[in-house]
């Protein structure tokens, strides 16, 4: 079959990888990228594990195709990091014990990140709404939400100047 | 499976009306991408729309809010003039899905993909939207309703797509809504969806559109239940005579998010509802 040919920017790196046209954009960022923190829990946009930031919206990677990905701007988990520095979401999802077995952990970051780069103010209401389509079986879901709310607190903080 | 992304509506129509083999547009791709997961569909070629400028348009022109095929969901929902004229149309909208859903998903990926219990459909068919669609021949008008001819079918033939939603401007002293009602309280299927869109003059409805949701095989004009409340200011018995009609004109299926009776039964409560609410926004603007 004809393969087609995508450039596309991954975590500030422009990437050039070959797909069948049937390939979701969770395929490409894990069996062509090698980028395996993006997970899939369902394929079918139910769970939001495959959850990146396209073009800075948080989007399901199971329900975009590889080939929609050209000449885009695509943010995952192993970006969010920088410089070996863990950001203030990781930092807090650590301290609160945000979570267990982690296979939701990388799409409710990357969510949680383009939540608090809209608003570094949600309430816990609006927290929970945005995060609705991100699944969690073993936490209960409070200690993210915790953590997510601290995360908003320190990042008004610093950019308060406190 | 061929994949094709034109810039241009002109390159869009030679593209798809060329292609004789089976076929999909691809928009917001949150039901497509679902589909071709599961094997319900094989298209030889999907043609994706959302490279096309003009597809992305949201605005005014002559007298309609033009919603492109290619606006996010998102994108409704957060403009606050559409939003402050047509809410139950952004309800509709706004209740598709989670937020990963709502940056991808268009309205009219929903209309399209026309599921019987779709959200955003029962209150454009209130709000009497049409649409622009584009094939071989040039372009045509046909309003929503009639566009729809059941289950996952619409009557558009085999080089056509739509390029648009027409929304008519709102009328004075006019509001709509829509409800739904789902077992939970986020991302699910609608049991039942209501859109109403109504106006009023001295305090009483002068005009109203009911249309009820996944509760047939497409959206349900609830011709009679609407002519009962007309003149009225919703009392208590007009309220109970609307919706024991509104059970009446349902034709649910049983499954497993509910019975026909308890559909039947939320179909008379969320019309009452969203009348309520209409009308309360009506008389606001008034
Ligand atoms: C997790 C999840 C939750 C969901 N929740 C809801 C919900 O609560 N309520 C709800 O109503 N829906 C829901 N949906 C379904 C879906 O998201 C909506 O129907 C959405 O509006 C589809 O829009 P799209 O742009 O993604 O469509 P696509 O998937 O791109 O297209 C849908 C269909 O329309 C056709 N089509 C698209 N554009 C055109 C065009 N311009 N001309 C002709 N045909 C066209 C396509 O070929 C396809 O058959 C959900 C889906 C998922 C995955
Ligand atoms: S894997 Fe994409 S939403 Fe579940
Ligand atoms: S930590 Fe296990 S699914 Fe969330």
């Amino acid at each position: 079959m004809k393969k087609v040919h995508v450039s596309t920017t991954i975590n500030g790196t422009l990437k050039e990888f070959l797909c069948d046209t049937r390939e979701t954009l969770l395929d490409a960022l894990r069996d062509h990228m090698l980028l395996t923190g993006t997970k899939e829990g369902c394929g079918t946009g139910d769970c939001g594990s495959c959850s990146v930031i396209f073009d800075g919206d948080v989007i399901c990677s199971c329900l975009t195709l590889a080939a929609e990905a050209e000449g885009r701007n695509i943010e995952t988990i192993e970006g969010m990091a920088e410089g070996g520095e863990l950001h203030v979401l990781q930092k807090k999802f650590l301290e609160h014990a945000a979570l267990q077995c982690g296979i939701c952990t990388p799409g409710i970051l990357m969510a949680s990140k383009a939540l608090l780069k809209k608003n570094n103010n949600p309430s816990e209401e609006e927290a929970r709404f945005w995060l609705a389509g991100n699944l969690c079986r073993c936490t209960g879901y409070d200690k993210i939400i915790n953590a997510v709310l601290d995360a908003a607190r320190e990042i008004r903080e610093e950019s308060d100047g406190v | 499976m061929k994949y094709e992304a034109p810039e241009t509506i002109d390159q869009a129509i030679d593209i798809y009306s060329k292609f004789n083999g089976s076929k999909k547009i691809l928009a917001g791709g949150t039901d497509v991408l679902v589909q071709l997961r599961t094997d319900i569909v094989r298209p030889e070629m999907v043609m994706n729309i959302k490279k096309i400028n003009s597809l992305h348009e949201f605005c005014i022109v002559d007298g309609y809010w033009k919603i492109g095929a290619a606006v996010s969901a998102s994108k409704i929902t957060k403009n606050t003039a559409f939003i402050s004229e047509w809410p139950g149309i952004a309800e509709g909208v706004g209740l598709i899905g989670s937020t990963q859903i709502q940056n991808r998903a268009t309205l009219v990926g929903n209309l399209s993909n026309a599921s019987p219990a779709a959200d955003g459909i029962p209150a454009l068919v209130a709000a009497n939207a049409k649409v622009e669609i584009v094939g071989q021949q040039g372009s045509r008008v046909k309003d929503v309703y009639s566009l729809i001819e059941g289950p996952g079918k619409l009557h558009l033939s085999k080089d056509e797509f739509i390029t648009h939603i027409l929304i008519p401007l709102q009328r004075d002293r006019s509001a709509d809504c829509y409800l739904r009602f789902i077992p939970r309280t986020e991302m699910d299927i609608a049991v039942v969806g209501c859109g109403v869109n109504l106006s009023v003059k001295n305090q009483s409805i002068s005009s109203a559109k009911i249309v009820l949701g996944a509760v047939g095989p497409k959206v349900i004009f609830a011709d009679e239940a609407a002519e009962l409340v007309l003149n009225s200011r919703l009392d208590k018995d007009v309220i109970l005579k609307l919706q024991r009609m509104c059970e009446e004109i349902a034709t649910p299926i049983s499954d497993k998010r509910g019975s026909i009776r308890f559909r039947r039964q939320v179909a008379g409560v969320l019309a009452k509802r969203a009348l309520q609410k209409a009308y309360a926004r009506a008389l606001e603007v008034s």
